[in-house]
């Protein structure tokens, strides 16, 4: 059972030649402005569940997407092949929607200007020499350590190990190109708990662009064992408002809200509770959102973003107040402003604030909900109406009484990011959106 | 299924790249290692294009071609899965060999004679796309933005997407299993941004299915969906705090039948029964919802955004009743799941795309009706709320715990209909959701067509239905506590 993966390096030249013929193509074809993203994704993911292999998965993805203008008209078709022919027709049907969609004032590449020249390598590329029965084996260390650690763990969803490599390509009729190869491994496993009143389940996982960065797969089985066990027989709590307490892994979710709400998109279409709130507080005024988008080997690093327009570090939320706006150069234009390099969303981006130890949040949120997971889609973007699911834990007077379940969490969005108390000192750092802990001084618990 | 479909099929899939049957039956011995049970080949052409508006311009359109084989042999428990990103002999041979990694290399099997199916089919099998010439399209999505504007000056933004999308697949497997399958796709989107004094709410409304563009925009429904994303945007304009605790809740009809998609349907997909994973696990035969509940998957509806032919296993569609008055009768599989349980495939084999390994999913999943006229069922509550539109929903199959989101939804107070309320989650226990369920209207309707489920990163369409039904007691997850 062993597959090596291939190596992208050999193929980031041919991806970029194959940018520059689909540009030319488009030229040849009338296009006034033309943008294309190749892609080439290449990896493969093993599972094993109650001690035994289940899956091997091999993935390899490759695709082009391309945007053509005609004056202010657009149009964009997407395929996964790249023969000459494709490349033709693909042209083509862009071009096709092009003759039929309307003149939009706002439409068309980022200015040239604004081209990404400080292309440096951000450190992203580390390939796994694992093969497939190595990351077999991997995957039953952490499962086993995680059906070894309690009794009460009698069943299990099962182990993975995914490794990927990546090559991007984006490149536009301004005369830009710029690639980069990244790599993402990972380690997750999904535990089973049963006790009298029922079952539960929990996970944990690690990742990473390195794979020595990786959590030991022990630790990671662990965790997970952990986190499921403390889960068995919640209660629900009484319905009322409590302070609560958002885990790293659920506060992110938080800060996810709040950059949607400042984004172009929602913005130019009212479609935002924070509308013209350039300059003006919207939260706590110790709470701070920024991104650092050239971080050696972070998960969400990038010279340029997703229509070549350098990226830079900056804040968006400093103090409590909105500092910048996440703009595309189209939502730019929409709102009369210049793009702020978000073409594709935020690079890395840490929240940060007032911060009190981890160990000592339980008893800054002294009698409390403290949320560990979160669950639905309720949350409205226009009104920043919130209300989701939640299980976690009941904490009284800074200790941890039992796990609760099966109650909702309700506030706005508005008066949640005003009332962040503080922060724990435990930032996650798994994704592209990096929150530690966060202390919200008032929300209402849906119960019994 | 009718023949002239698997030629077609061949015709598109195959012979371009000049694969004989030979060929394949090479690819599927070579999966065949001594403990394989099933080795197939999923191949797949799938063209989607979709134009949308904003600002009163159609601004934007795009198309794309997708095609690929997805490889896969199961060996008990086990699965090795690889795909080819083009139709062709080389990488399909090393996607073969990625596959059979998996499995105790040894001689290549013997194949059994294939089977053609005869099933009949759903939908038509016409190219949706080119139902409608592309300037129509554009006049369909101008015609809905000038009705929902003219609707009340307080619409402030007008988004419509008009997507439609044309599939073809070919199923090959060791089991004999030859089957293919055409399927055409289609929706329509509204969503509207409405602001009065300062506040803005949003409503939005869609519909589609398995048919072509011009079922869909025909008659008055571009202008109903306009309407009815108005009329939705206006009503929580006024929307009072949600109430926070446990209540009487009533269920409109349709849409909502999203409670079971999560409360229930998932917890009954094979996979999770087979690992003893879910809430439902080893309960077949046993009382898991009030007996007013017979609760039924159905792939099999005309022209449903859910229904399909064949599975993505090649599989024929049923409909398979899940809960019948209350007791659970029984799972949906796919092949793997259905051979380690010992019961048979009820035609819930689905993947997103060939590069995609199959597991069991919902296809239409609903709620048949019972005796009870709406009217009655509001009537019967004291204090509650009747909730008619919902956004998603989410479960933990395991501890069985779910949530769904209502966007649209009323206080009910002496059984009457009252002042609406802001959306709010409601979160409740499956099982228990399910047994108190106390009445179950005589109004089933299905949803209009947009839904979409994920699992295991996977998205498939599927639909959604159920008459008015009152729970009496689920957690309503507002603000107010007053």
């Amino acid at each position: 059972m062993t597959n090596q993966l291939p190596d992208l390096r050999t193929g980031e030249q041919r991806l970029r030649g194959l940018v520059g013929d689909i540009l030319t193509e488009a030229k040849k074809q009338g296009a006034d402005a033309a943008e294309v993203s190749v892609s080439e994704d290449v990896g493969f993911g093993v599972t094993v569940r109650m001690r035994e292999l289940e899956s091997v998965e091999f993935n390899h993805d490759r695709g082009f997407g391309i945007t053509v203008y005609f004056g202010q008209r657009k149009g964009s078709a997407s395929t996964s092949d790249s023969s000459t022919e494709a490349i033709r027709e693909t042209v083509r049907a862009a071009a096709n929607i092009a003759r039929h969609t309307q003149e939009d004032p706002a439409a068309g590449l980022a200015d040239a200007d604004r081209m990404a020249t400080d292309l440096r390598d951000l450190d992203l590329y580390h390939p796994w020499s694992v093969d497939a029965d190595e990351a077999r084996e991997l995957a039953l260390t952490c499962e086993d350590a995680g059906l070894e650690h309690d009794p009460r763990i009698r069943n299990s969803d099962g182990a993975s190990v995914s490794t990927q490599q990546s090559c991007r390509v984006y490149g536009n009729s301004h005369g830009f190109i710029g690639s980069y190869l990244g790599s993402r491994h990972s380690l997750s496993c999904v535990l089973i708990a049963t006790d009298d009143a029922g079952m539960q389940r929990d996970y944990w996982y690690s990742t990473s662009r390195v794979p020595g960065r990786l959590e030991a797969a022990k630790a990671v089985g662990l965790e997970a064992a952990r986190r499921t066990v403390a889960r068995l027989s919640p209660r629900r709590v009484r319905t009322g408002t409590f302070p609560v307490l958002f885990s790293a892994q659920t506060a992110g979710g938080i800060a996810g809200h709040l950059l949607g709400a400042i984004s172009g998109g929602a913005l130019y279409r009212k479609a935002s509770f924070l509308l013209d709130s350039l300059g003006e507080k919207v939260a706590a005024d110790h709470l701070t959102l920024a991104e650092d988008p050239h971080l050696l080997q972070g998960l969400g690093s990038a010279t340029f973003d997703g229509e070549g327009v350098a990226t830079t570090p900056k804040a968006f939320i400093d103090r409590g107040v909105v500092s910048s706006y996440l703009l595309s150069s189209y939502s730019a234009r929409k709102l009369g402003m210049a793009t702020t390099g978000n073409a594709g969303g935020v690079y890395n981006l840490t929240v940060s604030g007032r911060t009190v130890p981890a160990s000592g949040l339980l008893s800054e949120l002294g009698t409390g909900l403290l949320v560990t997971d979160l669950m639905g889609q309720g949350v409205n973007a226009v009104t920043g109406d919130y209300s989701r699911g939640a299980a976690g834990f009941w904490v009284e007077n800074g200790e941890i009484a039992h796990p609760v379940d099966e109650i909702t969490i309700a506030s706005n969005l508005k008066d949640m990011l005003n009332r962040v108390v503080c922060l724990g000192d435990d930032l996650d750092t798994r994704g592209n959106i990096r929150s530690p802990s966060m202390l919200i001084e008032q929300m209402t618990l849906a119960g019994s | 299924m009718d023949n002239n479909l698997i030629d077609q099929a061949r015709n598109q899939l195959l012979s371009p790249a000049g694969i004989e049957q030979s060929d394949v039956d090479h690819l599927i011995g070579r999966l065949m290692g001594s403990d394989v049970d099933l080795g197939e080949l999923f191949f797949q052409h799938q063209r989607h294009e979709s134009w949308s508006l904003e600002d009163g311009i159609v601004k934007d359109g795009a198309f794309s071609v997708d095609k690929g084989v997805g490889v896969r042999a199961v060996a008990g428990e086990k699965t090795g899965f690889a795909y080819a990103e083009d139709i062709m002999l080389p990488s399909l041979t090393a996607a073969t060999e990625a596959a059979r990694s998996i499995t105790r290399q040894g001689q290549s099997g013997r194949l059994p004679t294939p089977f053609r199916l005869d099933v009949p089919a759903r939908y038509g099998a016409d190219d949706p796309i080119s139902s409608l010439d592309d300037a129509a399209k554009v006049a369909i999505l101008n015609q809905v933005d000038a009705e929902a504007r003219a609707q009340d000056p307080r619409v402030k933004e007008v988004n419509v997407r008009l997507a439609a999308s044309h599939e073809s697949v070919l199923v090959i497997a060791s089991d004999g299993t030859l089957a293919a399958d055409v399927r055409p796709l289609v929706r329509l989107d509204v969503s509207v941004i409405v602001e009065e004094n300062g506040r803005r709410e949003r409503g939005s409304a869609g519909a589609g299915g398995r048919y072509d563009l011009q079922r869909l925009t025909g008659g008055d429904q571009p202008g109903a969906l306009a309407r009815e994303a108005v009329r939705t945007a206006l009503v929580n304009l006024s929307a009072e705090d949600a109430p926070a605790g446990p209540m009487t809740v009533v269920l409109g009809p349709g849409w909502p039948g999203v409670l079971l998609h999560e409360a229930v349907g998932h917890g009954l997909e094979g996979d999770f029964n087979r690992k003893g994973a879910s809430a439902f696990s080893n309960r077949v035969g046993e009382q898991v919802a009030s007996s007013l509940c017979t609760v039924v998957d159905d792939g099999t509806l005309d022209g449903r955004r859910g229904s399909l032919t064949i599975d993505d296993e090649g599989t024929q569609t049923q409909a398979t009743v899940l809960i019948e008055e209350g007791i659970l009768r029984g799972y949906m599989q796919d092949k793997q799941n259905a051979r380690l349980m010992g019961v048979s495939a009820t035609g819930n084999g689905r993947r997103q795309s060939y590069a995609h390994a199959p597991m069991p999913r919902m296809t239409n999943t609903f709620m048949r009706p019972g005796n009870h006229d709406p009217e009655e069922i509001i009537a019967s509550v004291d204090d509650g709320i009747y909730a008619v539109n919902f956004g998603g929903g989410q479960v933990d199959i395991t501890s069985g715990r779910f949530v769904f989101s209502a966007t649209e939804a009323y206080r009910i107070h002496r059984g009457r209909i009252g002042a609406p309320i802001r959306g709010a989650t409601l979160i409740g226990n499956g099982p228990e959701v399910m047994t108190r369920i106390s009445m179950v209207g005589n109004d089933l309707e299905l949803d209009r067509g947009v839904g979409v489920c994920g699992k295991d990163g996977q998205s498939v369409p599927v639909g959604v239905g159920q008459p008015s039904l009152k729970i009496d007691e689920v957690v309503v997850g507002g603000t107010s506590t007053g």
